[in-house]
């Protein structure tokens, strides 16, 4: 089976200038972008195995010598391509902010405490299905300096490869609810609703683990359908 | 654990890598977490050519944009995408052809690789050697994807990409042998805006 990759299928993404988020002022391109066709550079990409995850790498509460603090969740989906399909054995790195809303970098200096167990960063490998799963803690919302008073609502940062270097995607997951949806220019710089609405993750009642960790259960949808419409199974 | 999946509405949109990325994806020894890609490409069997790629990236009032990832793809030597999608065979079989940089302070990157081989095009028209390259950053709700290509190949003339790029921005996607003390050293800044903008492709 083979892939294409239309150009329609990027009319999901914000415009890159949304001056509502400030840096996209002088860090999005002025001219028009020159349309090209996909050779065999677009059509592959980085195939990533096993060896690059190390055991624990997808439990967050693990890393430490200790467990975190924070509400321990559990974020699980599947990787598709635009047809509904898994796919396989790809590589999903995420990060993401403590449950005070505080990232382990030198830039992030707000005065929210660093958590000695939790660094925020993992990483796994879909399955044979496209299924992948993390243990972490919700992270929590912090300010930016956007904005007066402004905060990022709750989420995780998602970076996910795909079948091709024209598939790879870096996103955001949010969770649902969160009362700064309205006010976040990056969540709300995705125009179409039901397209922002696909960055929110669901709670997962079914999948929650009485006792020990609610449940959100997150679809990361790649670009990439069958160029072949009649595919025979 | 499976479920059976109704066809996707469309894609996920893509969001910001933010401004703290780093010790997730770029951590590079500066934080307590191992890196899953680095920006030296070149392992013990890979033959061809070795080159260091370097630049600095800048934002539209020239300031370095010292928050920027930078992801680069490319075939091996012998024109080879280490890809099972590529069905030929595979020379350099450690040679996996995908490096990851942050920028520093300064918004410089470097990538220590082997120069591509040729790799054709849909009709079988041989494109020059080069590297596809992703830029990332906070600010950017949408990486951006360009091109490096080699200063002083003889097959930049005709490759069926650089032409249709207007003349007087093809030098933004033409590296630049910098010097050459062993290995090749090859130059390029990215600029998001000005003069010399880079050209990005809508792919």
């Amino acid at each position: 089976m083979t892939l294409s990759y239309p150009l329609q299928s990027l009319t999901a993404h914000p415009p890159r200038l949304s001056p509502g988020y400030k840096s996209t002022v002088k860090r999005s391109p002025t001219k028009p972008l020159i349309p090209m066709r996909h050779t065999l550079s677009e059509l592959t990409g980085p195939v990533y195995g096993h060896e690059t995850v190390r055991e624990n790498d997808n439990d967050l509460t693990l890393q430490g010598k200790g467990e975190p603090l924070g509400e321990r969740i559990i974020v699980h989906g599947h990787v598709l391509d635009e047809d509904g399909r898994g796919v396989p054995n790809t590589l999903v790195e995420l990060w993401q902010a403590n449950a005070c809303g505080r990232y382990v970098h030198v830039v992030d200096q707000h005065p929210a405490p660093l958590d000695p167990n939790f660094t925020g960063a993992g990483r796994t490998q879909s399955d044979s299905e496209g299924y992948y799963r993390f243990v972490t803690i919700k992270p929590g919302a912090y300010p930016w300096g956007n904005h007066h008073n402004a905060w990022r609502p709750a989420h995780i940062h998602f970076s996910v490869f795909g079948h091709s270097f024209v598939s790879r995607l870096v996103t955001q997951m949010y969770f649902p609810g969160d009362p700064l949806f309205p006010f976040d220019p990056i969540f709300n710089s995705v125009t179409d609703e039901k397209a922002r609405n696909r960055m929110v993750s669901d709670f997962d009642l079914e999948n929650t683990q009485p006792d020990w960790a609610l449940c959100y259960r997150f679809n990361i949808v790649l670009r990439g359908r069958n160029a072949t419409p009649m595919e025979t199974k | 654990m499976s479920k059976a999946q109704s066809k996707p509405e469309g894609v996920t949109p893509s969001q910001t890598v933010g401004p703290y990325f780093a010790y997730g994806l770029t951590s590079n020894g500066k934080y307590d977490w191992n890196d899953a890609f680095s920006n030296n490409l070149v392992t013990a069997d890979t033959s061809g050519e070795r080159v260091r790629v370097e630049g600095r990236v800048f934002d539209g009032d020239g300031n370095p944009m010292v928050d920027c990832m930078l992801e680069i793809w490319q075939a091996d030597a012998q024109g080879r995408f280490s890809d099972p999608q590529d069905k030929r065979a595979l020379p350099n079989s450690s040679f996996k052809g995908f490096g990851r940089c942050g920028t520093d302070a300064d918004g410089r990157y470097a990538f220590d690789t082997i120069k591509p081989g040729i790799v054709h095009d849909p009709d079988g028209k041989p494109q020059a050697p080069h590297l596809v390259l992703a830029v990332f950053a906070r600010g950017m709700l949408l990486h951006l994807y360009t091109r490096i290509y080699f200063g002083g190949e003889a097959a930049n003339t005709t490759d069926p990409v650089l032409v249709l790029v207007p003349v007087d921005r093809r030098a933004t996607l033409i590296a630049q042998q910098a010097h050459c003390n062993g290995n090749a050293v090859y130059s390029l800044d990215i600029n998001m805006q000005g003069d010399n903008e880079t050209v990005f492709f809508d792919v």
